[in-house]
């Protein structure tokens, strides 16, 4: 039995949580979100951009690190942990991971190395509205060379240089490769509940795009996509959630109230043991998901579902409850609780909400099941 | 990262199989409510004991002179995989020889040790364990059955509760009061009690359940040795968690049904496509994972060698109050049918007769909320809850 990360990927892991404890803390998250200009913290980017950690995942051809998908679980739950305010998940789960399963020789040639050094960042542009998006009644539509209709919102949509676009051709869906810096492209910032990961809305009027993978290949696709993104994106949920437990703890000991520690009354202690219940579910079908997307499994459509809801739930549940632990402090701008509680609901809806899952990973199993 | 055995676990795993395939039936199809009564099961679990026992398997990390193997915890866990794919009676020793026997090794003399582990071993004898009280379940150290020492031995009144398999045991280990003027957890002291003296009465208690599967255990001028003394007198606390840290070893497995047996049931009842069930099935599906994976975490660590860390310690949490909880639901699916018991009903009559069984599963061995303070306390490190009992005298308590 083996059901753990290497004592190599753990070194990776510590290495990069002492990395963005120096230069990620809540002070640069601040900057960005105190400022209506910023999409996002350049200087952040570029120490990102320098440790490599774009090309973790990334074939060494293409001019990546050739790690594997557990390093990169690994260095998401930590960026997770920082609420690393940069288009990372963007770039790597979402773009570079969609080329790297849609995209042609040819075209991860030409995309990879620059997702790798940063010099390219992507984005996913899936969302048309309220809803998860049907790829079977799309209004952004393909006509082989030309995108035309809105996508909203799209995370990081406004700094990213490339967009993978869901959208419509013929009678099915297909993915499409697109430079949003090509004419045909307008982008506006859009407002949104955790402004320190910035948010699009992009019109196409004919904008030129490549198709990636098949025409009509787009649903089967955009799943697969999801299936891995979902994967990456609950370790990001597993360090927010680990982070607020731990933020929760630490002031139940510290603030006193009727003379003695709160965290010594059981509406606390009770509390605190849920959220460390939910965040061990939480981790375990983190790991599963780890592993069923480093062995490309059979069981990913369950592993990363069961991932995604764990990980949803025990950030959901850890962000709010660590903002009622700290009382009325927990509700100053001041203090970091809302961060967590911001970026928690981000990463629940930005690849389907829960209901989303819940009903994928039902599917799932009613499949085995038939099996 | 994978689910492999080592070769070393794997050899032990397949030399596990080729003894349980010489014994016993594997499980059917279904699993056997198995019930620890009846002559001839305990015949049966007595012989399986032996058996297991004569080939080393019966306590796998314990050292040879011991009567044990000197494997490690990984290949016990593999022992218990792979008997646990068998028609295998273990249900009589598991407090015996999860619980007091450790304890008597730890505090036992050598004569104890001579004369009742072997036996305990081999199904000879079995053990029972006899700390909670009418009045001290979650706050056992409050107990009132009490020993007074007379010559050479202890006079023993009071009564025991919630005492698993009382009625078939030979032998007990028993927490008692010894000096009322001390604090309460200072005026403990555990013995070693023969269960078939005079003066030893087990009742079955009636369940709210129906079912009668526990004993109240009266002790009247019950008299012990003091030669059977485990610990100090007065140290009974310090035994005792000892035995209880083993509880948590001992106490496990599969409680009833789950997210596979209301899925197959709902499929069969056409209401699988209620989405209000599907997300139910889903949340199901994902804590009992999380628990069933956070173990594999556990497993991992125990097959490199090292100290498992605190996860498991959300196992009971999440498991009884899931099976109280799916079988609500399974019962609200029938609607009014759904009240109606017996074997012929969907599921074999599970899910009625699983949720008022799991009422009890939340309470035993640890209650939801102890388990809560548990995991705050020594997981977290949060303060301990206000004693407003700690330094008094016990017989100057408030008692209620």
């Amino acid at each position: 039995m083996n059901f753990d990360f290497s004592d190599d990927q753990k070194f990776l892991g510590n290495e990069a949580r002492k990395f963005l404890d120096g230069e990620c803390t809540t002070q640069h998250v601040r900057e960005v979100l105190n400022d209506d200009d910023k999409s996002h913290h350049e200087g952040v980017w570029q120490k990102v951009k320098e440790m490599g950690w774009l090309g973790t995942a990334i074939p060494e051809e293409h001019g990546g690190l050739g790690l594997g998908a557990l390093e990169l679980c690994v260095l998401a739950e930590e960026m997770g942990r920082a609420l690393a305010p940069v288009p990372f998940a963007s770039s790597v789960y979402f773009f570079a991971e969609g080329l790297m399963i849609a995209g042609s020789e040819a075209q991860k040639g030409a995309v990879l190395p620059g997702v790798a050094s940063g010099d390219v960042i992507g984005c996913y542009a899936a969302s048309e509205g309220p809803g998860n998006p049907d790829p079977a009644k799309l209004s952004v539509t393909f006509d082989g060379s030309k995108l035309s209709g809105t996508k909203i919102p799209v995370t990081d949509g406004d700094v990213a240089t490339h967009a993978i676009v869901l959208a419509k051709e013929g009678s099915g869906a297909s993915l499409v490769l697109v430079d949003l810096n090509a004419d045909g492209v307008t982008r506006t910032s859009v407002k949104t509940l955790e402004p320190t990961r910035s948010h699009a809305e992009i019109k196409f009027d004919g904008a030129a795009g490549e198709r990636l993978g098949e025409a009509g290949a787009g649903a089967e696709l955009h799943d697969a996509i999801m299936n891995r993104a979902a994967v990456l994106l609950a370790f990001e949920q597993l360090g927010g959630a680990t982070r607020c437990l731990e933020m929760a703890t630490d002031y139940a000991k510290e603030r006193y109230a009727f003379g003695r520690p709160i965290g010594g009354n059981q509406a606390i202690k009770h509390k605190l043991a849920d959220m460390y219940v939910k965040n061990e579910v939480a981790r375990s079908n983190c790991y599963y998901g780890a592993w069923a997307l480093s062995t490309d499994a059979a069981e990913l459509p369950e592993a990363a579902a069961a991932a995604r809801l764990a990980a949803s739930e025990a950030y959901w549940y850890a962000s709010k409850e660590n903002i009622q632990t700290h009382g009325g402090m927990g509700f100053t701008w001041e203090v970091d609780c809302h961060l967590f509680y911001r970026r928690a609901k981000l990463l629940a809806v930005q690849a389907g909400a829960p209901k989303v899952w819940k009903e994928k990973l039902v599917r799932a199993l009613e499949m085995k099941n038939a099996a | 990262m994978d689910f492999n055995d080592t070769t070393e676990e794997a050899e032990f795993r397949a030399e596990a199989r080729s003894f349980l395939e010489k014994h016993l039936e594997p499980k059917g199809a279904k699993p056997l409510r198995q019930r620890v009564s009846g002559e001839e099961f305990m015949k049966r679990a007595k012989d399986w004991q032996a058996t297991k026992a004569k080939a080393g398997y019966a306590k796998i990390t314990w050292p040879k002179e011991m009567g044990g193997r000197g494997g490690t915890p990984m290949q016990q866990v593999i022992w218990g995989q792979e008997e646990g794919k068998f028609d295998a009676p273990t249900g009589p020793f598991t407090i015996g020889l999860g619980m007091c026997i450790p304890t008597v090794i730890a505090f036992g003399s050598d004569e104890h040790k001579k004369r009742y582990v072997q036996k305990a071993l081999m199904g000879e004898e079995i053990w029972c364990q006899l700390f909670s009280e009418p009045s001290a379940g979650s706050d056992v150290a409050g107990l009132k059955t009490r020993a007074v020492k007379d010559g050479d031995e202890w006079v023993i009144n009071g009564q025991k509760v919630w005492t698993s398999g009382a009625h078939y045991s030979d032998y007990g280990i028993l927490l008692v009061r010894t000096d009322p003027k001390a604090a309460k957890h200072k005026g403990l002291t555990m013995f070693i009690v023969d269960m078939k003296q005079q003066g030893v009465e087990a009742r079955p208690i009636h369940q709210a359940s129906g079912g009668r599967e526990f004993n109240e255990v009266y002790f009247t001028d019950v008299r012990i040795p003091d030669s059977d003394r485990l610990g100090e007198v007065g140290q009974g606390w310090k035994v005792a968690i000892v035995t209880l840290m083993n509880e948590r070893l001992a106490v496990g497995g599969s409680p009833g049904p789950d997210w596979s047996e209301i899925m197959t049931y709902a499929k069969d009842a056409g209401t699988i496509s209620d989405s209000a069930f599907r997300d139910n099935l889903a949340d199901w599906y994902v804590a009992a994972q999380g628990y069933k994976l956070t173990k594999l975490r556990t497993q991992t660590a125990l097959s490199k060698g090292q100290t498992p860390g605190p996860e498991n310690s959300i196992g009971k949490i999440i498991t009884a109050n899931q099976l109280q909880d799916i079988c609500n639901s399974a019962i609200e699916m029938q609607d009014h049918y759904g009240l109606m018991t017996g074997d012929d009903m969907p599921a074999d009559g599970l899910f009625q007769q699983s949720f008022m069984w799991a009422p009890g599963l939340r309470i035993a061995g640890g209650t939801d909320e102890i388990l809560k303070n548990i995991i705050a306390e020594r997981v977290l490190g949060l303060p301990q809850d206000v004693r407003v009992d700690k330094d008094i005298p016990f017989d100057e308590l408030k008692q209620g």
